[in-house]
């Protein structure tokens, strides 16, 4: 059967693409679908166009809800309750639980990444088999016994010989089903994400709630390109200290901003516990874009010139916008490093950029 | 069935199976007294019941990409195992009802007795008395005509009239069959004929006339007078409910523009006693399953299947509501009350919590009750009359706000009558902003003004404006909407080209 919609499908894609229809594009957000990890709730990114409409602001109305909790006690993110009209369809939202492999194929899906080429030549995958699939001929040892019954169990059916009263199913050799395997490269490497940020007094919570979803979704996508992922967290004001990582998405400390300070520490961390030549090298480093003083921006550029940036797949900087931060390194950034390949800067104004920002820090395939 | 044929190519009949559980389950549920036409099921693979419901239950519609977007997301969400759809079905005679091919045999069972509530409540709801119940046939007609105009006028030109008018859709009069608006022309006319005559006196013989009539009688007589002179020069008369219909007859648009905005406003009155009573419809169709498969159409295999199912309708996410739960416990509510006499006078005066807890006169009128509230009610009044403290207690339910200092939202309050007025005003107008069309001729330049009900809460700017620019394309002369921002009054103007906000403190300008 062809279906109509096709055609309704076409045009939005080539939409959403930039093809046509250029008016519409200002409308475009990331919707969302909501999935599980764990404990935690994630997001999988797909493209919307919304229909401007009247309605109210975000957080302007609150609403109702059912279950425990006293008054005072958070909840959890209603859902947009803007549904379709004459939507009477049984719908329901199945929480399901998606594995890291999943998310990362549909990231890749979405998010169209190439997969990350292993820095060296010294990094050689290792083959792996994998059953995947399921053949005719093959060794005993692999016969599939539950498909080479349903197989005989058919013919029989088809044949006529089969007795519902007196089932007895002898497969013969047409029947026998096998596994069947494939071979595949597994990375071998081993990676290290370095997440940086920035928690002077000027990132507020929402700048780092962005952090945090984007260091899930880097996580997400490194841990499927390699089969060993450590993750260090460093935090910084006008001094930085290694924290874990709850403590990292937690911290709010005040005062003034001296990036130099994380990036000698990063430093430090990767001459102590990671040798660039048996390590993938990935610093993060976010912050709202407001450095104590220009020799400082200075020293940060020499420090990632002369020590970040050699043992580096690439250097990542995120810079959320907050109220305060005047965005000022990310311009420093992108003048001293603008054709550098190694370093990727994105800018991150609210949560509906975390995705492109993804798509910028992941594209190279580094 | 007169439908044969412009469906699928390749439309499938239920197997004989399903047509056996067709016929069991309609005559089951005509014991229990529900009344419903006849019911066409199709079986659907999982692209066609995606691509039917986002198509909102029409398979044939007028091209447009949000269906697509739609049907991108349904689809996206059934292959990453998020969401299913078990059942769509639509409110036509006879009714279409969709069935997942590869759901399983009590899948089916509860999803056609599931069904049969629906189309029960279809029929029988005063709210859908008014829908067009050939309405598969005036969709097809739509797309016909669409398609037309895109012929003759190019797919973009088309497509983006489409757009500008979707961002109106939601500004109809929902109750247009049910309340009468406005005077008709002849009975404005013959009161405007005695206006003129001159000041109306009492009747009085001379001698008493300065005393019945004395001058400041007569002063506020011309006053009146005057003033209802100026209201029936005023153009609309009084404040319009319907922005789109004043847009559709008064707006400078062309014949084939004209056609398509009549085509969406129709297309969305036919859809708006669905979303009226969207809690009421889910709860009476979900109230009807469980009874039906419970009682009469389970079997023992089927009963942990059958449990998972339900269980998964109805279950609660946290800071949300769930229409089918809170309809069908309120249903169940309703019914015990009714059995057990808990309702009249009586009950209402007694406060004795003890004697209340115990209380039953054994009247054995929940089920005819039941059937009488889905016969009269939308989710407004539903609500509105039978939510009850005893059920927001039982129920659990809360009201929460965003908590602006920490960022999140917070449970707010358990106290009934927040939790009563919360979820009426969430669902009035289904929880939209109220805009009424209040002058067609502002500054006497043939400029729009819109107003904004404010009650309570802001709108969103940026929405706002690109909204009231796509309004000012349709009207063709620059609109104004009067609104509140921070409680202070604030006129949005859109020229077509330019936005202008007066009164807005500088903070809040919006960033575009």
């Amino acid at each position: 059967m062809i279906l109509n919609i096709e055609n309704d499908l076409n045009r939005f894609k080539e939409i959403v693409k930039g093809k046509v229809r250029k008016d519409l594009r200002r409308y475009m957000s990331s919707g969302e679908m909501i999935g599980r990890q764990g404990n935690r709730r994630v997001s999988i990114p797909l493209p919307q166009i919304g229909i401007p409409r009247f309605r109210y602001g975000k957080n302007e109305t609150g609403g109702v809800g059912q279950g425990e909790g006293e008054a005072g006690d958070p909840v959890g993110e209603p859902g947009d309750g803007s549904g379709q009209a004459g939507d009477q369809s049984g719908t329901h939202a199945i929480e399901a639980e998606i594995t890291i492999e999943e998310l990362a194929e549909i990231m890749r899906e979405e998010l169209a990444l190439p997969r990350i080429e292993p820095r060296g030549s010294k990094q050689i995958s290792s083959q792996r088999d994998r059953y995947t699939g399921i053949s005719k001929l093959g060794p005993e040892a692999l016969r599939h016994n539950k498909r080479t019954f349903r197989e005989a169990l058919k013919r029989q059916i088809a044949s006529g010989s089969y007795a519902p009263a007196r089932p007895v199913i002898v497969p013969i050799k047409d029947d026998k089903r096998y596994r069947s395997w494939k071979t595949r490269p597994e990375p071998q490497s081993a990676a290290v994400i370095l997440y940086m940020m920035d928690v002077s007094g000027s990132m507020g919570d929402e700048q780092k709630e962005i952090v945090r979803l984007e260091a899930f979704w880097i996580d997400t996508w490194l841990r499927h390109n390699y089969k060993n992922v450590e993750t260090r967290f460093i935090i910084h004001d006008a001094s930085a200290k290694e924290v874990p990582r709850d403590v990292f998405f937690r911290t709010k400390e005040s005062g003034g901003t001296l990036i130099s300070s994380a990036y000698t520490l990063a430093v430090k961390i990767l001459e102590e516990d990671y040798p660039a030549a048996e390590w993938n090298i990935y610093p993060f480093h976010f912050s709202d874009g407001d450095n104590w003083s220009a020799n400082d921006t200075q020293a940060c550029m020499t420090l990632l010139e002369g020590h970040l940036l050699p043992v580096s797949n690439q250097f990542s900087y995120g810079q959320v916008d907050s109220e305060y931060g005047s965005g000022q390194f990310y311009k420093d950034l992108n003048q001293r490093f603008g054709d550098d390949e190694r370093v990727v800067t994105s800018r991150i104004p609210k949560r509906e950029a975390i995705m492109d920002s993804i798509k910028e820090f992941l594209s190279n395939g580094k | 069935m007169a439908h044969d044929g412009y469906f699928f190519r390749s439309r499938r009949g239920l197997p004989p199976e399903l047509v056996e559980a067709q016929v069991r389950v309609e005559a089951i549920a005509k014991g229990y007294g529900l009344d419903f036409c006849e019911i066409v099921f199709e079986m659907c693979d999982y692209d066609e019941i995606n691509m039917i419901a986002s198509y909102g239950g029409f398979p044939s519609r007028y091209p447009h990409w949000r269906w697509g977007m739609d049907f991108l997301q349904m689809r996206k969400g059934y292959e990453y195992g998020l969401q299913k759809i078990y059942e769509m079905v639509i409110n036509t005679v006879p009714s279409y009802a969709y069935l997942l091919d590869n759901n399983t045999f009590m899948d089916q069972k509860l999803v056609m007795a599931h069904v049969t509530g629906h189309v029960d409540f279809f029929t029988n709801s005063s709210w859908f008395r008014h829908t067009n119940r050939k309405m598969l046939d005036q969709m097809a007609n739509h797309s016909a005509r669409v398609r037309r105009h895109i012929d003759a006028q190019g797919v973009s030109p088309v497509e983006q009239f489409i757009d500008a008018c979707l961002s109106i859709e939601t500004l109809i009069d929902p109750y247009l069959h049910h309340i009468r608006r406005s005077r008709s022309r002849s009975e404005s006319d013959i009161e405007r004929g005695s206006l003129q005559s001159g000041v109306v006196k009492l009747p009085a013989r001379s001698y008493m006339d300065k005393y019945i009539n004395p001058p400041e009688y007569l002063a506020a007589q011309r006053a009146k007078q005057a003033r209802e002179m100026h209201q029936m020069q005023r153009f609309p008369e009084s404040r319009l409910r319907d922005v789109m219909l004043f847009v559709l007859q008064n707006g400078q648009l062309a014949r084939w523009q004209q056609d398509v905005m009549g085509i969406i406003r129709d297309e969305a009155i036919y859809f708006a006693p669905q979303a009226q009573t969207k809690i009421m419809n889910e709860g009476w169709a979900s109230y009807w399953h469980t009874t039906m498969m419970t009682r009469d159409l389970l079997e023992d295999s089927e009963v942990i299947d059958y449990a998972d199912h339900h269980s998964g309708t109805v279950t609660m996410r946290p800071g949300s509501i769930n229409p089918y739960k809170i309809g069908i416990e309120l249903f169940r509510h309703i019914e015990e009350r009714w059995n057990k006499g808990q309702f009249g006078k009586e009950w209402l005066d007694c406060d004795d919590v003890v004697v209340k807890r115990d209380w039953n006169t054994e009247a054995g009128l929940g089920r005819q009750k039941i059937f009488d509230v889905r016969r009269t009610h939308n989710d407004v009044t539903f609500i509105d009359e039978f939510l009850t403290e005893d059920f927001v207690r039982e129920q659990g339910l809360f009201t929460y706000e965003y908590d602006k200092r920490a960022g999140h939202y917070k449970v707010d309050s358990r106290e009934f009558r927040a939790v009563k007025q919360k979820l009426l005003s969430m669902l009035s107008n289904r929880g939209n902003p109220r805009i009424f069309v209040t002058d067609g001729n502002h500054a006497n330049r043939g400029e729009l003004e819109l107003t904004h009900e404010h009650e309570g809460s802001d709108m969103q700017l940026q929405w706002a404006e690109q909204t009231l620019r796509n309004v000012a394309h349709l009207w063709g002369r620059p609109v104004h909407l009067v609104t509140q921002v921070d409680d202070v009054r604030v006129v949005l103007h859109h020229d077509g080209t330019e936005f202008k906000a007066d009164g807005l403190k500088k903070r809040r300008r919006t960033k575009r």
